[in-house]
Formats: structure tokens, sequence, C-alpha cells
């Protein structure tokens, strides 16, 4: 067992990181805050994402991890972590993961040869971006229950339905849509994928605001909104099988762990250059030993996601998929807690945002609002549990 | 990167399994337990004939010179049988207290009675503060002539009660923390065995103007603390081995059970109330076991772990406790009992928490190392 990188994966992490230094420098103040609210709140938040994009796109690190015929390097899954832990480090952007991640994988299995041609180089190249069109009213954690229809006629299909959650979806230019092109279908069987513009007419995208006022998510309505049935991706009312093939992109979690670890060595410079009561907070007990136990989730965590990018890469896709749960769950609800503990150490001062008060730029107090979201979204940590239980233990499926 | 274990680990890990399934059915280990030497001297012959005992130790002293990680495999696959051995105390923190400090003399002429399954040694550093830290090793080590002279109380050394030599920590005036040699039956020395939640032999000896010649310090005056720190990581690595292997034996174990036992007309493992219990230990084997690996890794390549050993104690502790508290809860009544196994892993789990640190020392050290 050797937990080592080579030299040249050592060579590619720094090429990584000198470029996202460097690139970093020019962040808007908007930025600073962090989050997701970062990339798609505020205009200048998303054209820096975009421009990051389009440099990441020109320098062919979106698409490493793709196979060559497809444009992309065949770039063994241990580089993508690589890639995700300095992206991470940095808390850049430029990477359209609904894009890159989830819908040109859905494309190289089940795209046509035309769908893939058309379609992967312009994810390649940073020049699209993408949103998912999966979640609707009453169909959040039970996706299966989804209702949106499209109805084939002649060479379109006519899609009328509402989605919702859809982070992004103010400044996607594209969607991919789970839809139900079987009408007298149930669960998961009838459903299809698409490629949608988002200008097509009929498509209405109406903001939800978070509860700090921030704006990720969306509701998007489709009112006889006409796609081309040359956008339909793979074999029609087969589109939940693709679905679950296409989770082969690195899904170790590993971000999560990284980018929490920057933010307590943040946290422990703040409490050892800060005094309360007279005394360095660094000092006191309880808060060195809050410290110490998020340190320790962070690295047993990203420790975790090496071992998960390893038996993906060796295609131990079951221990993979339910470990990828673990990972999800655990990073999420430690993100909570490094949050938490953030806002404490911090004091009064863990309330402030934007303020030339606020300590970490703050980002405790962002981060604290935004958390329970990771909670949530992306899968919930119960629904997460439930499919730990069913793959990684062989426990009997609830009904 | 290469996360997987040997063809030749593998083996090691299928016998070490095979045999104590074999020779130690939880039966026998309870009744290892309630016996007054707490092992067995015919199974402690066997594993040292199969080559367990010397497998680290560099050929020079009789050994094979393995990695520490094939050790770790030994460990994880007791502690998966709870197996009662004083191969910790032995093998583990004397062999690599004499390794790291011995002269060539002491390391020549015990390393192959260890190996051999010939001497059983115990460690005796604590004292009746129950201080883990340099600063509580108070016990004197008075200079007379060509020999010292303990007085004083040790407490929670391992297996001391059936131990052949001793390796006591001392204070000598103006040179520190001092390791000595001792017989463990040599006159003025008694020691008792305390009644433990791990039903261990976990021991207090009481020293009554012992006598130690000179040469039976081991690596000087002053240099004990230094020789016990070298020890450190490796038995925390090891010891940590034995208690993830109990997570996994009570994760099999409780999910077993969940998919067997019936109410409701229905498996309770169906249920979701269990089931996001047993997703709980499952992450915390899991992130224990991966960590665990890759800290021994570490170690075996050289590399510093001065905040890892403790992230890794500290991770283990309460994963151990956490995971065996829930096997519990998940076996309803039956886990409670005597007949049953489950508490074997419960008790063994706060016991081990006990063994070179628990959860508040390992978060604070971490704090240092974090340079807080």
């Amino acid at each position: 067992m050797d937990f080592e990188f080579t030299k040249e994966q050592e060579a590619l992490r720094e090429e990584f990181d000198e470029f996202f230094r460097k690139e970093m420098k020019h962040a808007p103040k908007e930025w600073a805050e962090g989050g997701l609210e970062a990339m798609y709140h505020t205009d200048e938040g998303f054209a820096f994402h975009d421009q990051m994009k389009k440099k990441l796109g020109k320098k062919g690190w979106l698409s490493r991890a793709w196979p060559k015929e497809y444009g992309g390097q065949d770039a063994p899954l241990i580089e993508q972590l690589i890639f995700n832990e300095v992206h991470a480090f940095h808390r850049a952007p430029g990477v359209d993961n609904f894009g890159v991640g989830m819908f040109a994988p859905t494309l190289m299995v089940g795209g046509t040869e035309e769908q893939k041609k058309r379609l992967l180089p312009p994810i390649a190249r940073g020049e699209v971006q993408y949103c998912q069109g999966w979640s609707e009213p009453d169909a959040g954690s039970d996706l299966a229950n989804l209702s949106t229809q499209a109805v084939r006629e002649g060479d379109y299909y006519i899609v009328n339905g509402q989605k919702t959650w859809t982070t992004g979806g103010h400044r996607a230019d594209h969607m991919f849509l789970l839809a139900r092109t079987d009408p007298n279908s149930t669960r998961s069987r009838g459903l299809s994928i698409f490629n949608v513009k988002m200008d097509l007419p009929g498509i209405e995208v109406r903001p939800i605001l978070y509860m700090d006022k921030g704006h990720i998510t969306n509701d998007v309505y489709f009112k006889d909104v006409k796609i081309h049935a040359s956008e339909l991706v793979g074999k029609e009312n087969e589109g939940w099988e693709l679905t679950r093939q296409t989770m082969n992109f690195e899904r170790s979690g590993v971000a999560g762990f990284v980018e929490g670890k920057r933010t307590i060595a943040e946290l422990i410079d703040y409490a050892k250059a800060h005094k309360r009561n007279g005394k360095k907070i660094s000092e006191d007990p309880v808060t060195r030993q809050k410290i110490a136990k998020l340190f320790i989730g962070l690295e047993v965590g990203q420790t975790l996601a090496y071992r998960i990018n390893w038996e993906q890469q060796k295609g131990g896709l079951i221990f993979a998929a339910s470990a990828a749960s673990e990972s999800k769950v655990f990073g999420s609800e430690l993100s909570q807690q490094v949050a938490n503990v953030s806002t404490e150490v911090l004091g009064m001062y863990g309330q402030l945002e934007n303020s030339k008060w606020a300590p970490m730029d703050g980002k405790a107090a962002t981060h604290y609002q935004f958390c329970v979201a990771a909670n949530i979204f992306a899968g919930s940590s119960e629904v997460q549990r439930n499919l730990i239980a069913w793959v990684g233990l062989g426990l009997p499926r609830t009904k | 990167m290469n996360l997987d274990f040997t063809k030749e680990q593998d083996m090691l890990r299928k016998s070490v399994a095979e045999f104590l399934a074999k020779e130690c059915p939880f039966e026998t280990v309870k009744e290892l337990e309630e016996s007054e030497e707490g092992y067995n001297k015919k199974q402690w012959k066997k594993m040292a004939e199969l080559g367990w005992m010397e497998l680290y130790f560099p050929e020079e002293y009789g050994g094979m010179g393995d990695p520490i990680m094939n050790v770790m495999i030994i460990m994880e696959e007791m502690g998966k049988k709870a197996f009662p051995s004083p191969y910790f105390s032995t093998v583990v923190q004397c062999g690599l207290v004499l390794l790291e400090g011995g002269s060539e003399d002491q390391k020549k002429s015990l390393l192959p009675k260890i190996a051999g399954g010939k001497l059983l040694m115990s460690l005796a550093q604590y004292e009746e503060d129950a201080s883990y830290e340099q600063a509580g090793i108070n016990m004197p080590a008075e200079p007379a002539g060509d020999h010292y002279v303990l007085n004083g109380t040790k407490m929670f050394a391992l297996d001391a009660n059936v131990a052949d030599k001793l390796i006591v920590a001392a204070r000598v005036k103006d040179s520190g923390v001092t390791l000595f040699l001792v017989d463990a039956k040599a006159p003025g020395i008694t020691t008792t065995k305390m009644p433990t939640i791990g039903m261990d032999n976990t021991c207090e000896i009481i020293f009554k103007n012992v006598k130690v010649p000179k040469e039976d310090v081991v690596g000087g005056p002053g240099k004990g603390w230094e020789i016990l720190q070298k020890m450190f990581p490796k038995a925390v690595i090891l010891k940590c081995a034995e208690m993830v292997g109990g997570c996994r034996e009570t994760v099999d174990m409780t999910a077993d059970y969940a998919k067997k036992r019936i109410q409701y007309g229905k498996p309770i493992g169906s249920f979701q109330a269990i089931q996001h219990y047993m997703a709980n230990m499952l992450l915390g084997y899991d992130t224990s076991s991966n960590y665990l690996y890759k800290v021994c890794w570490m170690v075996q390549e050289g590399m510093d772990v001065s905040k890892e050993i403790h992230a890794l104690k500290a991770h283990v502790n309460e994963q151990y406790k956490y995971i065996t508290e829930r096997g519990v809860q998940i076996h309803g009544g039956v886990g409670t009992t005597r007949e049953f196994n489950m508490g074997l892993f419960y008790r063994r789990a706060k016991a081990y928490e006990y063994v070179l640190g628990d959860t508040q020392y390992h978060y604070e050290k971490l704090a240092d190392a974090l340079n807080m």
C-alpha cells in the first residue's frame, strides 16, 4: 500500500497551483465571501467564473479526464483528484460541474456521434454553461416521481411542466432535462434526457432567493416548449438508466475537505492573533479541542476520498458508490461543524458579512447560512444514509 | 498511489484470521477473560511458531524484517476476534522500546526470546495520577553503588501479572526519566491484577527497595522519555489496528443481526432508524481504517506524523466507542448479555481508549501540533 504521488503528479499539482495562485489575484471583491453565491449572485462574480472557465478550457484542463476520442487526454482519475484539490484550495471558479462532470459523461455513454461532435467540444472549451433539470416541486429526494411531460409531435417534443431548485438556471445557456416521455409511465420508467437551450420560447426562469437573499437557485417553467428531436440524448424512455450509468467522474468529495482545511488554518491564525478577556483565543482549551476535532474530520475525510478515487479508478464501483455517499454525508455535516466552530471562535464578529469589521472576509457568516443547504442538495443526508445501508451493508431496501 | 494490500499481505491476513477462528472462538475469549492468566500458553506458543512475534524485528535479532504494516494486519485480525494475549505489551510495546533504545547486548539476548514466544514483558509507565505525560513519571530510582533502587507504585501496566520481565520508567535525580529492565519476580515487587472494564491483565505494581543493576538501564539515564516517544507512534498505530478490527467485526455482526431479527413482520434492518445508525457505523469504520492505513504507511516511510498520530488515536477512540454502543442498541436486550458477543467489543472500546492516550489527551496534543 502506498499513498505517494508520483513526481509527475507532484509537478502537475505545482502547475495547477501556480495557475490558480496567479489567477485568483484578479478575483473581484464579491468573490471573497465564498460559496456558490460568489459565483451565481452577482454579474461580476459570474463574469469571473466565466473568464476562468474559458482559460481552463484553453488549457484543456476541463476535459483532461475525458477519453481522447472526445477531445480529452485520458488522464487517470487521480489527476482529476489533484486538480480538484488545488482548485478547491484556491476556492477558484471556472468549472461548470453540470456540464463537465454530469452531462458530458452522459453524452459519451448515450449520445449519438452527431451529438458528441456538436455538444462536447463547447463544454471542453468552457464556452457553455449548463444547469440541471431534475428536481420538481413533487420530486426532490424522490426524483422518480417527476411529472414534467415531453410529448412527441412530428420532429419535436413539446415540453410542459416545472423544474425547481435549478442552481445557476439564471446564468446557464443550456439545461440537461429529465422529463417524462411516456405519459402512461410511472416512477423511473418512461423518462428521457434532453439537451435544452435556455433561450427557447416558453422557458421562464424565476429566482428562488436563499435565506440571505442570495440568488443561486431558480424555478424553471416550461410552457409548450418545442425541443427538436435531435436533442434527445440516449434512447427514448430510458433516461433513468443512462443517468445511473454516468457516475464515472471523480466523485470522491475531496474538494470539500481540502477547502475545509484551509478554513481551519485561517481560523487558527485568527485565534492566535486575537485576544478575548485578556487571553489569546487559541489558549482556550474548549476552542483548542473544537478545532482539533474539525482537523481530525477533515484528515480522515480526505483520506476516505483518496480511497474512493482509488476504487473508482480500478472499477470497484460498488464500494465507490457507497463510499461516495459516505463522503457526501460526512463532508456536508462536517462543513456545518466548521461553520459552527468558525462563528463561535469569531465571537460576535461571526455574524458579519460585507463589513470592514468582518474577519476572514465574512466567509464564516456566509458559510454558516449556506452549509445547511449542502445537507439537502445532491441527495439529502437521509437519502445518502439509506444508500450506504443498502449498498454498503446489504440491508433490505425501504419500500 | 496504490491503495491495495499485496498478495502476501492478503495471505497473511487470511492465515491469521483462520488461526484465530479455529483457536479462539468467542467462548474461549470469555473463558480467558475469566482466567487469572488472561491468555492461553498453548496458543501463544503456536503464534510464535507461525512467526507472528518475530515479524518486524530485524534479521540480526532473529526477526524477519517485515514492514510494520504486516504487524498492523495481524493486530486488525486479533481485534476482530477480541483476542486476549500479551502480544501488544510484549511484542509491540516492549519489543519496540528495546529496538529503539536497547543496547546490542539487550537486543541480542531479549529480542530472539520474544520472537520465540519464550519471554513475556510488560511496560510499567503510568503512576497514580494517571497522567500520560512525561511529568507524570515520578517514581524515584536512587543510585546506590553499581545499581539503582526503585521505590513506588506503577499503575495500569498491561500483562505485568504474567510477565517475566518489566520495563520500568522511573526518575533518576538530575538525569530525568530512565527505563529499567527489571525481573518481574525480583524481591520487593508485588503485582496485583486490577478488575477492569476490559477484563484484561491491567496491573498495579508496587516496588519496595527493588535493586536493579546499572547495566539493566535501557538507553542510558535520562533517555527514557525519548525512547518512549519513539515507541509511541508505532504502538499507537498497532493498538488502533486492533480497535479498527473490532469496529469491522461489530459492523458486520450488527448488520447480520439486523437482517435476521424480525419485528413487526420485517427484518429490523429494513427500518430507516436502524439503517441510519448503521450508515454512521460503516462511515466510522471506513474513515478509521483508511486513515489507519495512511498513517501506518507514513510511519513505514519514516515521515513525520506529529499531527496524524494524535488525529488517528482520537478518531479511532471515538469511532470504536460509537460503533459498539450503537451495536449494542441495535442488538437490543441480547446485546447487553454476557452470553452474546457484542459486550466483548463494547467493553474493549473503552479499555483501549485508555491505552496510549484517551481522546482528551490526543485532542490537546493535536492542538499543540497544530501550533495553537
